[in-house]
């Protein structure tokens, strides 16, 4: 893997630009198509019943193939936001290509001919895809790969900030350190993030940012702040244990 | 005859006791090789692996790690959901016998954790505090991959037997098959497919035990055991049951209810 720190530095700088909607968006798939070994990429967000909400692409034509998807109803970066499944395909020409009769033609004529997709996702918690787009067939290696995850969970993190409806979330949360990435999450945090639903009557989604906020304001890290709600020495809703 | 006559007359080679754990192990490799023919649930399988492990081999805890392709180890399915065997796996990010036989692709054994202390401080220290005496790190391979680490921990100090390391390699290889879904892996992309389902379905466990803790006062351990009870009851996939607790689909009244009530669920299953 390249130095997923420098990867996450890099994001970071793009996405500091908080104002939501497609032109941030826009500006970090340009970011993404220079940091990884492909020639387009486009982000869909979308709602807790993964219904497209609002995209962003490196270049018209990919986003009119991110587009396409979700009016379509197939192709991998629909599929990816269903299933929660990344899914990959070196080489649409071959047969990965016929699950998407419509789909694949189009990717095909744009001169594209190898198209990775993944969920932007933390647990059952779904925000949106990640859609990569390569002229040339071939595979991702496991340092694109692995790159390509970090983006998704930097760009998972992002997103469930901006699209929590609670306004009591700070709006400049930042992105914290290099640890903070979903997926090096402890176990305890997903457990705390449940209990915090319960506790707050909300959302998975919310309860995350709820969590993340407090260990913002208290300055303490996610994994330490999830521990002692674990341990049932803290209530996100300022209860008290007995 | 409890587990622990069992496996000391199963050494000692009294004929009764080698009959009963051939009759166990067979048991199990059945139950598991059932188990993979259908539409399974791979966090499922998994967990009852790490069971099995328990009960067929003279350990007391076991937990499989996995590596998540961003080059760290993540906790999948442990026998037992307390924090200390928790917090044994996950400090494994850093150091301890499971990142060692991960990088190298060989097992690493500890008969005597105590003994250790130099290798992995922290890990010797924490296994120790635990109650626990010897750690045994299996590679889960795929050809020239290591995708991962069966982590098994004995509460005596000393090496298990051969025909022990021997099945806890078995069950390690079941758990490779399990996760990665087909004997024969022809792509490196459908590995990172699987290994990320994998990852994934454990945080969406991750997350509906927590509710379930909170709504009925449980601790992780329990919280877990409720969510497997039920999903076998009502013939659900454990993920999917997760995930429809977390998402609000399924009444987590009725998951805690101590007697059965059959609710179909609603949340529709993955797509293929």
């Amino acid at each position: 893997m390249s130095e997923p720190g420098r990867l996450r530095r890099e994001l970071r700088a793009l996405l500091a630009d908080r104002s939501r909607g497609a032109a941030a968006l826009d500006r970090l798939c340009v970011g993404v198509v220079s940091a990884l070994p492909v020639d387009g990429s486009a982000i869909s967000v979308t709602t807790a019943a993964a219904v497209r909400g609002y995209s962003g692409a490196s270049d018209s034509v990919c986003a009119r193939l991110d587009d396409l998807q979700f009016t379509l109803g197939e192709g991998p970066s629909w599929h990816a936001v269903r299933s929660g499944r990344p899914v990959l395909v070196g080489d649409l020409t071959g047969l990965s290509g016929e699950r998407w009769p419509m789909f694949t033609p189009a990717v095909l004529a744009a001169g594209f001919r190898a198209i990775f997709a993944f969920p932007l996702q933390i647990g059952a918690i779904r925000l949106g895809t990640l859609g990569l787009f390569c002229a040339r067939s071939g595979l991702l290696d496991g340092e694109a790969l692995g790159d390509a995850l970090v983006i998704a969970d930097v760009a998972a993190l992002t997103f469930l900030d901006a699209e929590a409806g609670d306004s009591s979330a700070p709006v400049d949360l930042p992105l914290g350190d290099d640890l903070d990435s979903a997926g090096a999450y402890r176990a305890e945090v997903h457990q705390a993030t449940g209990m915090a639903m319960a506790q707050l009557g909300v959302s998975a989604q919310e309860a995350l940012v709820r969590l993340r906020a407090h260990a913002f304001a208290a300055g303490l890290t996610v994994d330490e702040v999830a521990c002692e709600i674990v341990a049932r020495r803290l209530r996100l809703d300022g209860g008290l244990f007995g | 005859m409890t587990k622990g006559e069992l496996r000391r007359g199963a050494r000692d080679g009294s004929a009764e006791a080698v009959v009963g754990q051939e009759q166990q192990l067979s048991d199990a490799f059945v139950s598991l090789a059932d188990s993979l023919v259908a539409d399974y649930d791979v966090a499922d399988l998994l967990h009852r692996l790490a069971h099995h492990c328990v009960n067929l081999l003279d350990i007391a805890a076991a937990g499989l790690l996995l590596a998540d392709q961003r080059g760290t180890l993540q906790v999948v399915a442990t026998s037992s959901e307390t924090s200390r065997l928790l917090e044994l796996l996950q400090l494994q990010h850093d150091q301890g016998p499971c990142l060692d036989c991960f990088h190298s692709g060989s097992a690493v054994i500890a008969p005597d954790v105590a003994l250790a202390s130099d290798r992995w401080p922290i890990f010797a220290a924490e296994t120790l505090a635990a109650g626990y005496r010897s750690v045994h790190a299996l590679p889960m391979r795929l050809r020239d991959d290591v995708i991962g680490t069966l982590n098994l921990f004995g509460v005596r100090p000393g090496p298990l037997t051969e025909a022990d390391t021997r099945i806890g390699q078995a069950l390690a290889d079941v758990a490779t098959i399990a996760i990665l879904q087909e004997r024969a892996i022809r792509h490196h992309e459908i590995l990172a497919e699987q290994l990320q389902h994998a990852l994934t379905s454990r945080i969406v466990i991750e997350q509906a035990k927590g509710v379930l803790a909170e709504r009925g006062s449980l601790d992780m351990d329990q919280a877990f055991n409720q969510l497997r009870r039920y999903a076998r009851n009502t013939n659900t996939r454990l993920t999917d049951l997760a995930r429809g607790i977390v998402e609000g689909t399924v009444d987590s009244a009725a998951v805690l209810s101590p007697r059965l009530r059959r609710q179909p669920p609603s949340h529709p299953p993955e797509d293929p």
